[in-house]
């Protein structure tokens, strides 16, 4: 299959993006991250989200079709809001933190699943067109093989 | 008058703005009948480029009818169809006698600007950034054509505009790229990128005698147009670049390698693009030098390594110890369009070869904004955009 770029290709890339540059921050700041969101004590759980989050931007990027890897991120994403789930419970007094993490996963999972769609529509489109016809040489090609060996540099102007 | 101005990155307007005049007497008022988007149009839109101002007047490649000739001009005439080259060139300056015409000493209205970025000033440009003079360009109903005397070229009535329209740009850079390579009968020739230059240099390899043409690309319809010209194609999307030129050249490499490619490389699952994309997002580096550093990986001992691609500014892990041991040669720059011109006009007329297969799109100069976008993301197998004011 021949896959076209278009939305779905470009936005799969910036989610590559920024899956790496979240998978980074869950990597290297775990103690800040988990301190922000009242999960202390879950901070190795946050660095194998984190590398997680890495490997699956780096396959997007790599892949030559990168849905099955979109598909793998809204399963991260069910993944993150079962996680932070708990952290809206009432005895958690950094819950107002937890929610907005809540509200930003669910909006990073619908723009997983719109690019999920525009890839769809992608593999969609018509065959490429057949240029097999436009050789450029009127006398056909092997005629012009070598027609030039000599060629002038004379200057003009 | 109407044309099509920049407005910022990925913002091209059909806008009304002022007639352009007569500056000087050796200057020329050219009516355009065709024009169009060149892929280094596309750099301009990206904002790869620096130097653009909003409401410049963009597009170097153009042809017309002269309707207005300064009192010096004593080459046209009112009525001559001629097509402009994108170089702007005075003829006179040391360069220009020496066939450097892309590099004329004279006519960059800001050559102290361009020498601060480049060590010295190259020509002025049509539509291409302050730094080469800030020349109102080509996609305009009408263009004030300086040195008119000099550079302009007359065609015959008998060719098509889509016949002789490439004159001004892209043929001439397709045939340098292949001329800097110094073709034998027994050389190898890979050309990095399909697009229309990529399809030009490739034909212009077939025509100086390479014993083979091998084009990479992962668009299907370049790809299908390339081998029509008579090139052996590599979808580096299907397979390896570098495993699949050493099986075609039984482990020796290209003789000759030219990129036709240049500042925006999209083989975007290597490592090495991954890495240029990371550092040009935090302004680490302005261009993306895959190909470079694969032309310089895979081209034979002692061969030449030609860029007709164009670089903007500065290029990082480039492998020059690879370069200096293997002994290869770069060739590279703007093209001296006046240099080849009048011979590949012959060559046009003799119907040794036809450029305007290269066009796929032909659409009215107002829809010229929407045709970037189409051009650059090669929707709707497009190759070329030609536009008719």
């Amino acid at each position: 299959m021949t896959y076209r770029n278009g939305t779905g290709t470009a936005l799969a890339r910036a989610l590559g993006w920024f899956s790496i540059g979240l998978g980074a921050a869950e990597l290297l700041a775990p103690r800040s991250l988990a301190s922000m969101l009242g999960m202390q004590g879950r901070e190795r759980l946050l660095q194998t989200y984190g590398v997680r989050e890495v490997a699956s931007g780096m396959a997007i990027l790599a892949a030559r079709d990168p849905s099955p890897w979109v598909w793998s991120r809204v399963a991260g994403d069910a993944l993150d809001l079962a996680t932070l789930a708990p952290a809206l419970d009432e005895s958690n007094p950094r819950r107002e933190a937890a929610a907005i993490a809540v509200g930003a996963v669910t909006a990073v999972m619908l723009v997983d699943l719109l690019c999920t769609r525009e890839l769809s529509r992608e593999r969609e489109r018509p065959p490429p067109r057949d240029y097999s016809d436009r050789s450029g040489f009127p006398q056909g090609v092997d005629r012009a093989r070598g027609i030039a060996r000599q060629p002038t540099t004379a200057m003009g102007g | 008058m109407r044309a099509l101005c920049y407005h910022g990155k990925h913002d091209i307007r059909y806008d009304t703005v002022p007639d352009p005049e007569i500056e000087h007497p050796r200057d020329a008022i050219v009516k355009v009948s065709s024009c169009a988007i060149c892929g280094s149009d596309l750099h301009l839109y990206d904002g790869f480029m620096p130097g653009m101002m909003n409401g410049d007047i963009i597009g170097h490649e153009f042809m017309g009818e002269v309707v207005e000739v300064g009192r010096e001009n004593r080459k046209l005439k009112v009525g001559d169809r001629v097509v402009v080259p994108f170089t702007i060139v005075c003829g006179e300056c040391d360069q220009c006698r020496r066939g450097n015409f892309s590099v004329c000493e004279r006519t960059n209205r800001n050559a102290e600007m361009a020498a601060k970025m480049f060590g010295h000033s190259t020509a002025g440009l049509f539509g291409y950034t302050h730094l080469t003079g800030g020349y109102a360009g080509g996609q305009a109903e009408y263009v004030r054509v300086p040195f008119a005397d000099v550079g302009p070229v007359k065609v015959p009535d008998g060719l098509t505009d889509e016949q002789v329209l490439f004159l001004g740009d892209i043929l001439p850079t397709g045939w340098q790229a292949a001329v800097h390579c110094e073709i034998e009968p027994t050389d190898i020739v890979a050309v990095w990128g399909a697009g229309p230059v990529g399809q030009f240099c490739a034909r212009s390899a077939l025509m100086l005698g390479a014993k083979q043409v091998i084009v990479i690309d992962n668009v299907p319809e370049r790809l299908s147009m390339a081998r029509a010209g008579g090139a052996i194609t590599i979808d580096f999307d299907e397979e390896s670049v570098l495993e699949r030129l050493e099986d075609l050249t039984a482990g020796k490499g290209p003789e000759k390698c030219i990129d036709a490619v240049g500042l925006e490389a999209h083989a975007g699952r290597s490592i090495d693009s991954m890495y240029d994309r990371a550092k040009q997002a935090m302004m680490m580096e302005t261009d993306r030098p895959h190909v470079l550093r694969e032309m310089i990986y895979v081209c034979r001992p002692g061969g030449i390594v030609s860029i007709p691609g164009v670089y903007g500014g500065v290029v990082d892990k480039i492998p020059f110890g690879a370069a200096m041991n293997k002994g290869l040669t770069f060739r590279m720059g703007q093209t001296h369009v006046n240099r080849w011109v009048d011979d590949l006009l012959r060559r046009i007329e003799e119907g040794q070869i036809d450029p305007s297969f290269v066009i796929t799109h032909t659409v009215p100069l107002e829809h010229g904004p929407e045709y970037y976008d189409i051009f650059r993301d090669k929707h709707d197998g497009c190759v070329k955009v030609v536009l008719k004011p």
